[in-house]
């Protein structure tokens, strides 16, 4: 099991690393699937070897892959929005929370 | 009209009061006012004095408590016999007559309002001097007319002499005043009381030791002392002479140096039960007037002159009680209570009228010098005649006032030959400095003739009251004639009416006496015969003694203020040097003091506060850096915080490794962007 | 045997995971990564069928690399201008992200190996779509319920943001 966790966790560091380095709000969003992703490796490995007898991690996972759906959807139409009204996506220059 | 006899005071204060606040730049109502209040005085006194014939004498007193205490009670009151209505005659009488003078005397004055309210101050003082009906009262009065003293005499304080004349008086009286304030404590500790008539009571009940009671006569005549210029403390009168002329006349003459007259009067009772007392006082008096009359003889200062002959006639009436209280004290009778009192009445009138006229012609001629006079009869007959009628008054001539009560005051010391040769001697020597006075300023060739020619009779305001005065001079005696079964002996007297019958003899030898002192001082002075100067040369050292009254003023300077100024010195450097270095030893260590606290203000606390305020701007302008706005960083700094806290779980040595190293970076980090936002911020407003 | 085999097939699951998640992370034209991201996706649908989570995995196909990645794309195309520069797609930021990412990484894989981990290494289901579609329909339904509101409340959200104003 301990692979499959610390696979989850490199997934998860590599998310994280996307997150706060990416200057593109796409690419931002592309890294908190990928963190999802090791959440859910996660979910399904506990499911398997720990706990009661059941799938309730899977039942979790699918919700999660759910949650990012909608996230993924909410998500790109705040970025298309941006893009709008800031002629471009590039977070760095987003300093307006400053104020 | 005697029950409202406490009012008669207040009519001059009331003066006082109006023209000290409300009149002081309305001159000629200022003077109205005074004169205007004193006459109502004068009214009142005369209705009280009638009132007082008509009962006889009989003494009146009322009084309301003023400080009660177990152990003494002291009141406000009033207290009228035959004295006291005597006394209020006198004084609202003379003090009338010096008002209206003053009006001529001190026209153009600068400070005239002034002059008029000092003395109703004065009258008023004297006033309730006079009606106080006991000791505690009496002492407040008597300090108060101190002051009115003073304030009088230095009233032209631009001169020096005057001011410091003014302080003498004030000082030298002082001392008077303190002993008979430890009389007035010594009666108010041992009779318990301060009212007349019960401290008499108690020292005619034999209550009162002896001791007790010659000691408290002393204490209290020391206070006559210094009020009426008694040796030795009889140096500040003369120079009191410095006041204007008016105010010598009502105080220093008639009034106020009568006041210690009065005070042995009025406590007489207290003094024929001590021979001791009463002997001291009629050796005082005779001394007194011994030594002043031959001082009188040599001065050439007009006011100076009338200033010792002043001062003889009192220490004359002092003896007179003197011998009295003595006398009475051993069981003799004797005419002396009446004899003072009496020469006090009439004295007042002729001595005030002296200083009037001395004043008349000083304010024709100027000068004060009597060797700077001459013939001024000519010029100035009413002065000259009033003057003269004085003067043959104090002189003791038939039928004249002072022949009267003079002659009562021999008529005392018929039983004491030492006594009685004196006051021949004293009567011979005044009646020839008055008349060498008179010779020499009226009679004669003007020896100075500018001031002849300047010299003129004076206006009428002060003719008036020498002519009235001199009424007074001649007349007022008469009520004392011995002839008379209810004259001024049945109506002033102490205990007892004492009789005296009229003694032809005696009168016969008090006028050869004065007429022999006036026909030396006319020989030597008017037809001059002899040279005054040849005689003074003859006589030389007595004549230099004489002439510097007996060096008394040199003997105080040497032994008493010489002294006290080195003592004064050595107390100023003790003061300046031993106490002002402590003061400023102390004031400098608190300013040390201050300083430090200072430093530690500016630097400590300062620093403190300031210390607080960079370090809010580092840390602001250090903490600015986090706030920049981005959503990345942000989330860093987020994220960096959960992971921190994932670590310090696992491991707290490296949790401090990786916070000193994330905030490190974060500081780098975010100040590298920060100015690089900077720049963009800048790009982005100018697109907008 | 069969362990082995999925031993080995885990590991090399893992490798291409992880080397297209840095791939997704770092790639300087954001297409490229959004197709490295449908790798790592299809990678971690393959860690499914190996921890026996068959629906979870066509569900992650399904979803995920059907549906989100087509979303992505487009909103990469629609944005396109940016993606065919060749500008610097990570900020400054990279070296302390680094340093963060290492000390989660570390710290993770230091609780992983200090926890004692329960393990009950027990049969799965047989049927285990059925009995994920049985657990939906009765244990689970309220959340169920609410994750299909959720969609909806994301979908109509999604298109009042999306649309351009005053249409």
């Amino acid at each position: 099991m301990l692979q499959y966790l610390a696979l989850a966790a490199i997934l998860f560091a590599i998310g994280i690393f996307g997150v706060l380095t990416r200057r593109n709000a796409v690419g931002i969003l592309m890294s908190l699937e990928l963190m999802f992703n090791a959440a859910n490796i996660n979910l399904v490995a506990f499911n398997k070897y720990i706990g009661a007898a059941g799938l309730t991690g899977q039942i979790f996972a699918i919700f999660v892959v759910v949650i990012a759906a909608a996230e993924a959807v909410v998500g790109l139409a705040i970025v298309l929005l941006l893009y709008r009204n800031w002629q471009g996506i590039d977070v760095d220059q987003m300093n307006i929370m400053k104020w | 009209m005697l029950e409202n006899t406490y009012l008669i005071p207040f009519y001059p204060l009331l003066a006082f009061v109006a023209i000290l606040f409300f009149t002081r730049w309305k001159e000629r109502l200022s003077s109205y006012i005074s004169i205007g209040m004193v006459l109502i005085a004068l009214v009142h006194s005369l209705f009280v004095l009638a009132a007082m014939l008509s009962r006889h004498g009989l003494p009146m007193e009322k009084a309301i408590p003023f400080i009660t205490h177990p152990s003494l009670h002291l009141e406000l009151g009033m207290y009228i016999d035959p004295l006291t209505a005597v006394m209020l005659m006198i004084v609202t009488i003379v003090s009338s007559c010096v008002q209206i003078y003053s009006i001529g005397y001190m026209h153009g004055d600068p400070r005239y309002s002034r002059y008029f309210s000092y003395l109703s101050l004065f009258t008023f003082s004297m006033l309730g001097l006079v009606i106080a009906n006991n000791f505690f009262m009496l002492f407040i009065f008597w300090e108060l007319v101190g002051l009115t003293s003073y304030l009088l005499i230095g009233f032209w304080f631009e001169k020096k002499s005057a001011a410091d004349a003014g302080k003498k008086a004030f000082i030298t009286t002082r001392i008077g005043d303190l002993g008979f304030i430890i009389g007035i404590l010594i009666l108010a500790a041992y009779a318990g009381t301060l009212n007349y008539q019960q401290v008499f009571e108690k020292v005619a009940s034999g209550v009162l030791a002896p001791g007790i009671i010659t000691l408290a006569g002393i204490f209290i005549f020391c206070g006559a002392v210094g009020k009426s210029a008694q040796f030795p403390l009889h140096v500040w009168l003369p120079d009191a002479m410095e006041g204007p002329t008016p105010v010598s006349a009502l105080i220093h003459a008639a009034t106020m140096v009568a006041a210690g007259v009065y005070l042995v009067a009025r406590a007489m009772s207290l003094f024929v039960g001590s021979a001791e007392a009463s002997t001291a006082i009629a050796v005082i008096g005779v001394i007194t007037s011994l030594m002043a009359a031959t001082i009188a003889l040599v001065q050439n200062d007009i006011k100076r002159i009338l200033a010792y002959s002043t001062v003889s006639q009192l220490g004359y009436m002092i003896m007179a009680l003197g011998l009295y209280g003595a006398d009475t004290a051993l069981g003799h009778h004797s005419p002396g209570f009446v004899a003072g009192t009496f020469h006090l009445m009439t004295h007042a009138f002729f001595k005030a009228l002296l200083f009037l006229g001395a004043g008349s012609v000083i304010h024709a001629v100027h000068t004060n010098d009597i060797q700077d006079m001459g013939g001024l009869s000519k010029k100035m007959k009413i002065t000259a005649t009033t003057f003269f009628i004085a003067s043959l008054s104090i002189a003791g001539i038939f039928p004249l006032s002072g022949f009267w009560s003079k002659d009562e005051i021999v008529a005392t010391t018929a039983g004491h030959p030492v006594f009685m040769f004196l006051a021949l001697t004293i009567a011979f020597m005044t009646a020839f400095y008055m008349f060498r006075l008179c010779f020499l300023a009226f009679t004669g060739k003007p020896r100075v003739q500018e001031k002849y020619d300047h010299a003129h009779e004076s206006p009428n305001t002060m003719t008036w009251p020498l002519m009235f005065l001199a009424f007074l001079s001649i007349g007022a005696g008469w009520v004392g004639l011995p002839w008379l079964s209810h004259g001024f002996s049945s109506f002033v007297y102490h205990e007892q009416i004492h009789h005296s019958e009229p003694s032809y003899i005696l009168m016969l030898a008090s006028t050869v006496v004065a007429l022999s002192g006036i026909g030396l001082a006319y020989m030597i002075y008017y037809k001059q015969r002899f040279s005054a100067d040849a005689l003074a040369e003859k006589f030389k050292p007595l004549h230099t003694l004489l002439y510097n009254k007996y060096y008394i003023d040199e003997f105080y300077n040497i032994v008493i203020i010489q002294p006290l100024l080195k003592f004064t010195d050595f107390l100023w450097w003790f003061d300046a040097h031993i106490i002002d270095g402590l003061v400023n030893f102390v004031g400098w260590l608190i300013i040390k003091w201050a300083d430090i606290k200072q430093w530690f203000d500016q630097y400590i606390v300062d620093g403190a506060v300031n210390g607080m305020g960079y370090a809010c701007m580092a840390g602001a302008r250090l903490f600015r850096y986090l706030q920049n706005g981005s959503l990345q960083f942000y989330t860093l700094i987020v994220i960096g915080s959960a992971v921190g806290l994932i670590i310090y779980r696992v491991t707290s040595r490296g949790f401090i490794y990786y916070l000193l190293g994330a905030s490190i970076m974060v500081l780098i980090r975010s100040i590298i962007r920060t100015s690089g936002m900077e720049k963009a911020s800048t790009e982005t407003n100018v697109q907008d | 045997m069969e362990a082995e085999s999925s031993q080995l097939v885990f590991y090399l699951l893992s490798f291409i995971i992880v080397i297209a998640a840095i791939c997704v992370v770092t790639l300087k034209n954001i297409f490229h990564s959004a197709l490295f991201l449908i790798l790592v996706l299809f990678g971690v649908a393959g860690i499914y069928i190996l921890l026996n989570a068959e629906f979870l995995a066509a569900v992650q196909v399904l979803i995920y690399v059907g549906a989100v990645s087509v979303l992505i794309i487009f909103a990469i195309m629609l944005t396109s201008h940016l993606t065919s520069r060749k500008i610097k797609q990570s900020n400054e930021q990279v070296t302390l992200a680094v340093f963060i990412c290492a000390g989660f990484l570390l710290a993770s894989l230091a609780s992983i190996a200090n926890t004692v981990w329960r393990i009950t290494d027990r049969p799965m289901p047989e049927h285990n779509t059925l009995t994920i579609g049985k657990l939906l329909m009765n244990d689970y339904v309220l959340p169920f319920e609410i994750v299909s509101v959720v969609l909806l409340a994301a979908l109509i959200g999604a298109i009042v943001l999306a649309r351009k104003e005053g249409t």
